[in-house]
């Protein structure tokens, strides 16, 4: 039945693509992707994925969307020239060879679910057998991510820092952006139902943020998870009141401290344990015993990545914003 | 039924294709981005569908009364980062198509070029 299900989900997946790609009117593209993605976050829950469906509601369908939306702001949101005919052409037919190619490779695969596959011979199975005795919290995901591949996550959040860096620089400072431009009605002050609704339910969804950063250990969630909805109850605050009451609530000045401090936090961790006499974020020494130490690194790490995310998010959505109407 | 067995392959690779026929295809700067985020998603559902074990739960310990099965926890953890990396990559990618508008007034590659040629 579940099978069935995803079988269907997975065919509506497709036809939203089709659409998105075929569609000539911008609006209508990015406003599919939304649902592309929450498509693929129901999958991802069927597939036992409960924290990367988590991740990409969040990202996906929240943040995502919101900034294709801001930058279709400041664009024409027609498609108005059509590549020449050989062009499509051609590329339909590069296409269609190569989905045929990868379809035929698909039969020497191993079926789905097999639970023979060679994915789940190497590491996997030592990860599970290990988070409850290394660090003894339920959420293996967690514990991967934190622990056994800290210096891959390190460096992710180096890339989502410097991603956030490299917005910054492209389309400028949004503070001093502003200050150039007309001041016009803000928000969605003056739509009743909008505002009631969503100022009843920002408290919520941060608060759900908060939960899902610091139960990350217990059940779905994490720093990234807890950041992407963090960011988009304030993006959503943005909208309703407009960008100027949210920058007076959290300013520009202290996103960048959020997504510097974050990033500082975790490679600070790090450094702190080899002051202790471990190896670069081997947590165990943080504390007595090996998994109090574990619990305590990850949770660290864990608000140092929520941080960095958060900011990061913030300060993209603030840079896109500042330039409309510049 | 052996499609049943495969078909998450074949969901992967159409996906896969309708990105890249967006990115190739399309003159549109928008809609070249719309595409490799296509594309990265649909190498986000190849890894989450390889990682499913059959009558497994979601990896988290205690949540449900079965405890000895559980899906491959780690594509869980290299998708779940790399979902927040990718949105923080097109949005560099999106700012960057906002200057090339302000620059040439345009967000079509065949516009973009044709102004090139004049100056």
């Amino acid at each position: 039945m579940i099978e069935l299900f995803n079988v269907f989900l997975m065919s509506m997946l497709i036809i939203t693509a089709l659409a998105m790609v075929s569609s000539r009117h911008l609006f209508v593209t990015v406003m599919l992707s939304g649902f592309f993605s929450l498509l693929i976050a129901a999958i991802f829950l069927l597939l036992d994925a409960a924290d990367v469906a988590l991740t990409e509601a969040a990202v996906g369908a929240g943040i995502s969307t919101v900034l294709f939306l801001g930058a279709l702001a400041l664009m024409d949101v027609e498609e108005t020239v059509r590549g020449e005919k050989w062009i499509r052409i051609f590329s339909l037919f590069v296409v269609a060879v190569t989905t045929l190619a990868l379809v035929y490779a698909a039969f020497e695969q191993p079926a789905f679910g097999d639970p023979n596959a060679p994915i789940h011979q190497h590491v996997a199975p030592w990860y599970i057998q290990h988070v409850p005795i290394h660090m003894d919290i339920p959420n293996i995901v967690t514990g991967i991510l934190g622990s056994y591949r800290g210096y891959d996550t390190l460096g992710e959040v180096f890339v989502v820092f410097t991603a956030g860096i490299g917005v910054l620089s492209i389309l400028g400072d949004p503070v001093k952006n502003r200050r150039q431009r007309v001041v016009k009605k803000a928000g969605l002050r003056h739509y009743l139902i909008p505002r009631l609704v969503g100022r009843t339910l920002i408290p919520f969804i941060v608060l759900f943020g908060l939960y899902v950063q610091f139960h990350g250990e217990y059940s779905p969630g994490g720093g990234f998870q807890a950041g992407a909805i963090i960011a988009a109850a304030i993006i959503l605050f943005a909208i309703l009141e407009g960008e100027d009451q949210a920058l007076k609530i959290i300013p520009m000045r202290g996103l960048y401290f959020l997504m510097a401090s974050g990033a500082l936090l975790y490679a600070g961790v790090g450094v702190a344990t080899m002051l202790m006499g471990g190896r670069f974020l081997e947590y165990g020494v943080l504390a007595d015993t090996m998994v109090a130490g574990q619990q305590w690194g990850i949770l660290l790490i864990e608000a140092g990545v929520g941080m960095t995310v958060t900011g990061v998010l913030l300060t993209i959505f603030h840079a896109f914003a500042a330039r409309s109407n510049l | 039924m052996v499609w049943l067995d495969l078909y998450h392959y074949w969901v992967f690779a159409i996906l896969l294709m309708i990105g890249y026929f967006s990115v190739i295809a399309k003159r549109n700067l928008v809609k070249k981005l719309i595409g490799l985020s296509l594309f990265q998603s649909a190498v986000f559902l190849l890894y989450i569908t390889m990682g499913k074990v059959d009558g497994g739960t979601a990896p988290i310990i205690g949540m449900t009364d079965k405890t000895d099965i559980f899906s491959n926890p780690l594509p869980q953890v290299l998708i779940l980062t790399a979902i927040v990396v990718g949105i923080s990559t097109t949005a560099l990618g999106l700012s960057i198509v906002v200057r090339i508008k302000e620059a040439y007034g345009s967000i079509e590659e065949d516009v973009i070029h044709q102004k090139d040629q004049v100056e």
